[in-house]
């Protein structure tokens, strides 16, 4: 009965990345001119391609960018999505049906098509924001998709992209929390704020966690929405993010040596991140426990 | 729960701030007015996208931008004609990646989840461990690989090349062993065992209906991963009568940024896409429980 998962996982999962690996640790030997079939095959290279692409400055540059974007993005998805989450369940918000229905809506919308429609809406020409901006007297307004706000401009449209998902699934642990549990609380005189922060956070956190680690691996991949705003703006390069070089080496430059050295050091990073991020949760844990 | 007997003793000290907070039940104007800012926030760029997919070129540039105007069904009108209709093309593709690979997802997810849940074999944990830790595999990274291995096998600009690699998600697998677990009573199996009925029978005509409503939020969860899918159809296709609805207007803003000419198109383009999985999330909203930690807690 498992056949077809494991036939498929080996087929389109494993098979990749071994060959990703196999690929990562070869380079192309050019002999005599370079001319003609079989004048150039492929040979061991050992490390050399990951020294060149992870020493490939605008590989660097992409890392740092994608770093700070992160610890903008994370961060602040993760705190609106569990405040959301926390209002949600709380008994005295008004309109919880329809503002959930709301706050989830963004995750139908495809991260190119959320892409396009803000990239529109930061373009001055087409942008109501530009419009308020002007009406209120400010004359200059920055541009959105120029120098460094544009780190923003993406992360806001991850964020606008992320908060329902992430808050659905803390939405979907709070209301498995038994109601007793509260109501002691409530007896006590405790506010819904203490009740929230004391009693429901704690009780949460193991879903908080899979949303952080599904936030920082789709951080590190994130490719779609720099791509799709690359057309309109002119502080995205080729090299934006580590994926963008990726993809540029690979299909563009015709390197996939190269390419798939850079993809491996991604997925270990990515890896150490995920496993790194849930040895220090528990060992937060455990402290607390004795 | 020594540490929830410990937090009780401490929050009556804490609340002493105001008597009347803990009344619960009444309104909470600021509770509720920050909700409502998430929701505006979540709808204004829906929003933006209605009205101005219902202007023209001209008005797209020069009204205000929250003014609607009658040009949508013009708009509609160009978009068909641009290329042939080669937009419908593109929507007809998502429905057949989404629907196709989705249908095929819960299939594998279905049976696989119920194997690990039902049956004892030595390398259970192992294959188990090896289909989850595939969640922590980059997703992505594998589109570039599978690009040059699909290559090899001349399957590149293909319908399969976007629904083979879509099909085995650890996810899905991961869902497909809880419901299982959870639906699927092992009496029933025993008792269908007794009657002489075969392992594969009783998973199509038993355990399958039995799981359900769970096979719909797989179902669900993968339809929306391959309708928003960008990067594997991004590389692999090269065929613009093959492209998806993301990669389709992709390409479309990308010329539209020497031709202004078509944003008009691209924005109505836009607008038609996310119709159809909106109307889905509406009328299937009862099966989006996302609960990542159900097997940790349990």
């Amino acid at each position: 009965m498992l056949a077809p998962a494991i036939i498929l996982f080996v087929l389109f999962l494993a098979a990749p990345i071994a060959y990703t690996v196999f690929l990562s640790f070869q380079k192309l030997e050019i002999s005599g001119l370079g001319l003609g079939p079989g004048a150039t095959k492929p040979v061991w290279a050992g490390f050399s391609n990951y020294v060149s692409a992870l020493s490939d400055p605008s590989f660097l540059q992409s890392a740092i960018r994608i770093l700070i974007y992160g610890a903008i993005l994370v961060p602040s998805m993760l705190l609106l999505a569990l405040l959301f989450a926390l209002l949600l369940d709380s008994r005295r918000s008004r309109s919880r049906g329809f503002s959930r229905v709301a706050i989830f809506l963004p995750y139908a919308v495809p991260a190119v098509v959320a892409s396009l429609i803000w990239g529109f809406l930061y373009l001055p020409s087409v942008s109501p924001f530009y419009d308020i901006a002007g009406q209120l007297g400010w004359k200059n307004p920055p541009a959105l998709l120029a120098g460094e706000l544009v780190i923003f401009a993406i992360a806001n449209i991850a964020l606008w992209g992320g908060i329902g998902f992430n808050m659905v699934v803390m939405y979907t642990a709070l209301k498995s929390i038994p109601t007793e549990l509260y109501e002691a609380a409530r007896l006590d005189g405790a506010s819904e704020v203490q009740i929230a922060l004391r009693v429901k956070v704690p009780m949460i956190v193991p879903s908080i966690i899979m949303t952080a680690i599904f936030a920082m691996i789709s951080t590190l991949q994130v490719f779609n929405e720099p791509t799709t705003l690359r057309p309109i703006s002119n502080a995205i390069s080729s090299t934006f993010t580590p994926l963008m070089t990726v993809y540029r080496d690979a299909l563009t430059r015709n390197d996939i040596y190269s390419a798939s050295a850079a993809s491996v050091a991604i997925a270990v990073v990515t890896f150490a991140l995920s496993f790194g991020f849930l040895r220090l949760i528990q060992r937060g844990a455990f402290s607390q426990e004795s | 729960m020594s540490t929830l007997a410990k937090q009780d003793r401490a929050l009556p000290r804490l609340s002493s701030r105001g008597a009347d907070i803990g009344a619960g039940g009444r309104t909470s104007y600021l509770a509720t007015g920050l909700l409502l800012i998430g929701a505006a926030y979540c709808l204004l760029p829906v929003a933006w996208v209605l009205i101005a997919s219902t202007k023209n070129r001209a008005e797209l540039f020069s009204t205000d931008t929250f003014a609607p105007s009658a040009h949508l069904w013009d708009n509609i009108v160009a978009l068909t004609q641009f290329s042939d209709g080669v937009y419908w093309r593109w929507m007809f593709n998502t429905a057949i990646y989404a629907g196709g690979g989705a249908l095929l997802s819960v299939g594998v997810s279905a049976l696989s989840g119920y194997a690990l849940a039902k049956y004892e074999f030595r390398g259970k944990r192992a294959i188990f461990t090896t289909l989850l830790a595939g969640v922590l595999v980059p997703g992505v990274i594998l589109a570039i690989p599978q690009y040059f291995l699909f290559a090899k096998f001349g399957l590149i600009n293909t319908y399969w090349s976007i629904i083979l690699p879509q099909i085995v998600t650890p996810y899905g697998i991961y869902l497909g062993r809880i419901y299982s677990a959870a639906a699927v009573p092992n009496d029933i199996i025993e008792a269908a065992r007794t009657d002489g009925a075969k392992d594969f029978f009783i998973f199509r005509r038993i355990a399958i209906p039995l799981m359900l409503p769970g096979l719909v939020t797989i179902f669900l969860f993968q339809f929306v991963g391959i309708w928003n899918n960008f990067m594997l159809p991004y590389i692999m296709l090269g065929n613009d009568k093959l492209y998806p609805l993301t990669v389709g207007l992709y390409t479309l803003l990308n010329q539209g940024s020497s031709v202004p000419a078509l944003y008009t198109l691209v924005i109505t383009g836009a607008l038609l896409s996310i119709i159809p999985l909106i109307a889905l999330f509406l009328t299937l909203q009862r099966y989006w429980r996302v609960d990542l930690s159900a097997g940790a807690l349990k």
